[in-house]
């Protein structure tokens, strides 16, 4: 049962006109405990419920005492891998969080059908498996802070909108202010949160020595003077995110594709017919770009350049320790943020390299630099040993704020420049990819982020920095 | 990375600031008709190549010269580097 077109039994007609998986539920945990007492083909056209060939594939409480009741035989590969099929209404090129989530919203929330996501390697290879999984919506600029608070509100529902446990843990992200200049600048950013519907606290010394009063106030060069907090910020289980909407887009109907390298773009008379992959011709109706630190490239093959490189940041994580920090410390001042995974390992970064790179590793100066920002916030980390350090290929945009648009070609559209900000806009970059291309205009909250804003002089600049971009 | 100063011998990347493609030394012509869009297109946009890429290297803690560095951004290696002073006089740039 693919797409939910071939109606044939009222049970069916009935399941489908929920398209919800939630209001589902309590029909397909009872059907889940008997679906081997069904008729076959009525279980096996209900993938949109939750059952998939007689078996249920959501996943409740009920679910995994059943499972554990019968040895976790029934737990099953969470995703089709289909060949590609010849044409499509909607291709997304790249299966990493923001093409899954796209994919996702497209079938689910904009109904539509005929959906593919071509990734060159697996599902989630890219950037969405190698970030620090932070989520927040701090932002300042109106371009920006609507779009991110629309991401945070998804992330607060996310788990229950796709059945899946991506661990969306709201342990609050603070900023450190060290200058009454910081402070007057964290108090207009806290403002514009609030004005956006986000929720912002303007802490001083005394609140932050309450919270971790074992970081190093006294600093000479950068005394802690207080904090900007936003409580429902945190973090979130990366993998989980990526797994979650593509379970949820296969369910609606969507193939994912892998080991499928998109090697061209067919474009005729300015509108794209479709890509050559390393699997075949794809036709598809309209294609979606969402391939973060591979846009250049990418786009290339369209003949388009775009106001994009490609650098590195990097990552660290050490040995699992015992809960010391609950939330997220950012000390931007000194080039360093940090919080505790479940599993104990400090998880903290710094700046990008700051040099072109497509080599998902970096050079020895920022860690240096890394390691220096963490001893001088946190002296203690110095007795914790490094597990894991790695890199992600960021696609760094002239003004350090990403596009959701389309492009000089028809048909064609791009989701790219998402610094090393794109985790946390997860949900919005897809549910605002998907608006714009099942609608062709732009989600409310992503209407500036143009492609043709630098011509028209409409940069989207938090930090000031001008076009370049190894300083976003 | 170490850069291979023409003066200076080997430097570790972290002496240098980094600006960019060395296309960026092809400034267009300001009194051109078409300059607003050149000046567009100059500013903002970039090839991003994957593979070799000739970029500009400041000398930032050293002899605050401005090199051309051929490097490749897959593998990090470096492939040469020049004075862009250099490269200027010869039209190279």
């Amino acid at each position: 049962m693919r797409n939910g077109v071939e109606g044939e039994s009222i049970l069916q007609l009935i399941l489908l006109s929920g398209n919800n998986f939630d209001e589902l539920s309590a029909t397909v945990n009872i059907l889940s405990v008997f679906d081997k007492y069904l008729p076959k083909h009525i279980a096996s056209l209900t993938i949109r419920t939750g059952i998939r060939d007689g078996r249920s594939v959501r996943y409740s409480g009920l679910r995994v005492i059943k499972e554990a009741l019968t040895g976790h035989k029934g737990w099953q590969p969470i995703w089709r891998n289909p060949d590609p099929q010849p044409a499509y209404d909607y291709v997304i090129v790249g299966g990493g969080g923001h093409g899954l989530a796209t994919a996702y919203y497209l079938a689910k929330t904009f109904k539509q059908s005929r959906i593919a996501v071509l990734e060159k390697s697996w599902l989630g290879s890219g950037n969405i498996g190698r970030n620090t999984t932070i989520i927040r919506s701090n932002y300042l600029l109106p371009g920006n802070e609507p779009f991110y608070e629309f991401s945070m509100k998804l992330w607060e529902g996310l788990e229950q909108e796709f059945n899946f446990n991506a661990m969306v843990s709201q342990r609050g992200i603070l900023n450190l202010i060290h200058s009454d200049g910081q402070r007057d600048a964290y108090r207009r950013r806290g403002n514009a949160m609030l004005l956006a519907g986000a929720d912002a606290e303007l802490l001083d010394q005394g609140d932050v020595r309450a919270m971790y009063p074992w970081l190093n106030f006294d600093n000479a060069r950068f005394p802690i003077k207080g904090g900007l907090l936003q409580r429902r910020a945190g973090t979130a289980r990366h993998d989980g995110v990526a797994w979650g909407y593509a379970r949820g887009a296969d369910l609606a109907g969507v193939d994912l594709i892998q080991n499928c390298e998109v090697t061209g773009f067919r474009i005729e008379d300015g509108r794209v017919r479709g890509v050559e992959t390393s699997r075949g011709y794809i036709a598809a109706g309209k294609v979606g770009v969402a391939v973060a630190g591979s846009s250049g490239r990418v786009m290339a093959m369209a003949g388009m350049r775009l106001p994009i490189e490609s650098h590195v940041l990097q990552a660290f994580v050490t040995e699992g320790l015992k809960p010391v920090i609950d939330g997220v410390i950012t000390f931007g001042a000194g080039h360093f943020y940090v919080s505790q995974s479940d599993k104990g390992g400090l998880v903290f970064g710094g700046d990008i390299d700051g040099y072109n790179s497509y080599a998902q590793r970096g050079n020895l100066g920022v860690i240096e630099d890394v390691a220096q920002g963490g001893m001088a916030l946190m002296p203690m980390i110095g007795r914790a040993r490094l597990l894991r350090i790695w890199g992600g290929i960021m696609d760094m945009s002239m003004d350090g704020t990403p596009i959701i648009d389309r492009t000089p070609i028809e048909g064609l559209y791009l989701n790219a420049g998402w610094c090393y900000g794109g985790f946390k806009a997860t949900p919005a970059s897809g549910y605002a990819f998907a608006h714009l291309l099942t609608t062709g205009t732009p989600h409310e909250t992503a209407r500036f982020m143009r492609f043709d804003r630098f011509e028209r002089g409409y940069p989207i600049d938090e930090k000031g920095m001008g076009a370049t971009p190894n300083l976003h | 990375m170490l850069i291979p100063h023409p003066l200076l011998g080997l430097r570790d990347s972290s002496e240098f600031t980094y600006l960019g493609d060395a296309a960026l030394l092809d400034r267009p012509d300001g009194m051109a008709p078409d300059a607003a869009t050149r000046f567009h297109d100059y500013v903002h946009l970039r090839d991003n190549p994957a593979g070799i890429h000739r970029e500009l290297w400041f000398h930032e803690q050293g002899d605050r010269s401005w090199l051309i560095v051929t490097r490749n951004t897959i593998t990090h290696e470096v492939l040469s580097a020049e004075l862009s002073r250099d490269a200027m006089k010869g039209g190279a740039a």
